[in-house]
């Protein structure tokens, strides 16, 4: 067994501008999707959300607001799964309701090392 | 007034264990056969004295004065307690304590008792019947034959739980707040699955099976009372057993055959128990910790509604959810899938379904085969088959034939 990391990227500045309903909805997607991960026992880690916005640091002190104001993209949050193979670490992400509002599931193998 | 023969088994069931407990806890953990032979002794005297002379005004406070004079004569007369044992104890119970039979010192023994019983160094088989043994006071034969086990293995398993206790030395007491959280997980679980071993186990009606539901629920009652353990999980712990307990009445028929869920008269669901859960969800609902009781409590409090709403099924399914990302169990997969059906579809639920693939299970099938009856009979029939050859209690076997059946009858 393997640990893959799925980490969501979406503009998730778009999601202020849903309605509760639709929200809620979406919020249902994401349990149900989860739940259908965690009910096939692959689930490693349900993970997090990220709040929107942040800081990055870099050398000499320099300090910046996060790297995404140009991106579309911004990662929203992160699981973990755990499988045999990259394939089935694809086909769980298949399911996944970050599509619905254009976004995306990056897989990473987490190395063991 | 009762007859000494009505009343006796009576009083050992509910005074034998509180007995057992004061003595233990005043002796330590190494003495708990003195501790048991002393509140065996005692009951004998009782049975002896009572069919004489009448039973007392006061059964159980006369037990508890009989119990302290064997108390007092075994230290007395005892050459090797003199010897060995007292140097021992004497650091933890002073010679001439007190032995304390008054309520709280009952309830507080009897709370120790439960943590040592629990304690992690026991398998949790054992800590059940450990847990029978000595705090409810059925005896070995009794928990055999409601185990369907042999007497021996009942009696062993208990032997070594007892020996393990003493290696470890474990105290006989309520431990510090430090550690308490922790040990509160481990008394929780089995006091969680004396519970269930009563409610889910199929092997037979015994009547001690019910017994271990309303035992369980003593028990984590006793938790509640005192309140450095009255914790919402423990609140949560009970509001679960109290939601499953109130369908009681309903599940089983005149014939002892158990009843399904969907097929039951609701008009025999306990209301006041009903009442009761959702007086101890409300306490469970503080603090910031979600734990799996809160979650089954919640489910459970569902299925007190009876009938189908949409409503109802998807807080169940959300609830299923969230226990299977705090914890996976097949039960909970299962159920989870069963859950789907009734909130998301039952097309989207045989999906989800076909994925969990818990091939020795035969749950597993039964539920593949509900989900396929109407919509494909012939895979909900290869699956009851499955089922079918897959269970191994009788009582199992019977009720997936009763499928297979009205599934032959249709087609």
């Amino acid at each position: 067994m393997k640990d893959f990391l799925f980490l969501y990227r979406a503009d998730y500045s778009a999601y202020a501008k849903r309605s509760p309903e639709e929200l809620q909805s979406i919020t249902k997607k994401w349990m149900d999707w989860i739940g259908s991960i965690a009910a096939q026992n692959k689930l490693a880690d349900p993970g997090n959300r990220l709040e929107n916005g942040g800081r990055v640091v870099k050398p000499n002190n320099v300090v910046t607001d996060g790297p995404y104001c140009e991106i579309k993209e911004s990662l929203g949050g992160y699981s973990l799964v755990r499988v045999d193979t990259i394939e089935e670490a694809v086909a769980l992400a298949k399911g996944c309701p970050v599509y619905t509002i254009g976004g995306s599931v990056e897989v990473r193998e987490i190395s063991k090392m | 007034m009762r007859s000494a023969t009505e009343l006796i088994p009576r009083l050992f069931r509910t005074e034998y264990s509180k007995i057992v407990a004061v003595l233990c806890a005043h002796f330590g953990i190494d003495h708990i056969e003195t501790a048991e032979d002393i509140a065996s002794d005692t009951f004998l005297t009782a049975t002896e004295l009572w069919g004489l002379k009448g039973v007392p005004e006061n059964p159980a406070a006369w037990l508890y004065t009989v119990a302290k004079n064997k108390t007092k004569n075994h230290l007395k007369r005892n050459t090797l307690f003199a010897e060995k044992i007292a140097p021992e104890i004497k650091q933890t119970a002073p010679l001439n304590a007190e032995i304390d039979l008054s309520e709280t010192g009952i309830a507080d023994s009897v709370l120790a008792m439960i943590f040592t019983i629990c304690d992690p160094v026991i398998a949790t088989e054992a800590q059940i019947a450990l847990a029978l043994n000595l705090l409810c006071g059925f005896g070995v034969q009794e928990i055999a034959t409601a185990f369907l086990t042999g007497k021996d293995t009942i009696y062993k398993r208990i032997q070594r739980a007892k020996e393990k206790l003493r290696e470890a030395k474990i105290d006989i007491a309520i431990p510090g707040a430090d550690i308490l959280p922790r040990r509160m997980e481990s008394v929780l679980i089995t006091l969680y699955l004396l519970f269930n071993e009563g409610y889910y186990s199929v092997s037979g009606e015994h009547p001690l099976k019910k017994e271990c539901c309303s035992e369980a629920m003593r028990l984590t009652l006793l938790l509640l009372e005192n309140e450095r353990t009255n914790l919402p999980a423990a609140n949560a712990l009970m509001a679960l057993m109290c939601f499953h307990a109130s369908r009681f009445e309903a599940r089983t028929n005149q014939t002892e055959d158990l009843v399904l869920y969907n097929d039951q008269d609701v008009s025999l669901w306990d209301q006041a128990l009903i009442e009761k859960g959702c007086f101890y969800l409300n306490q469970a609902a503080q603090g910031p910790l979600l734990t799996k009781y809160h979650l089954e409590a919640g489910i459970a409090y569902w299925h007190t509604h009876p009938g189908d709403s949409r409503e109802k099924w998807e807080a169940i399914l959300q609830l299923y959810n969230q226990l299977l990302i705090l914890e996976y169990s097949p039960v909970a997969a299962l159920n989870r899938t069963f859950a789907l059906a009734k909130a998301n579809g039952v097309e989207a639920a045989i999906v989800e379904a076909e994925k969990l693939q818990l091939l020795n299970n035969h749950f597993y099938f039964v539920l593949l085969g509900t989900l396929y009856s109407g919509k494909d009979d012939k895979k909900a029939l290869t699956a009851f088959e499955q089922a079918y050859t897959l269970a191994q209690s009788a009582a199992d076997k019977q009720l997936i034939q009763k499928k297979i059946d009205q599934l032959a009858a249709q087609n």
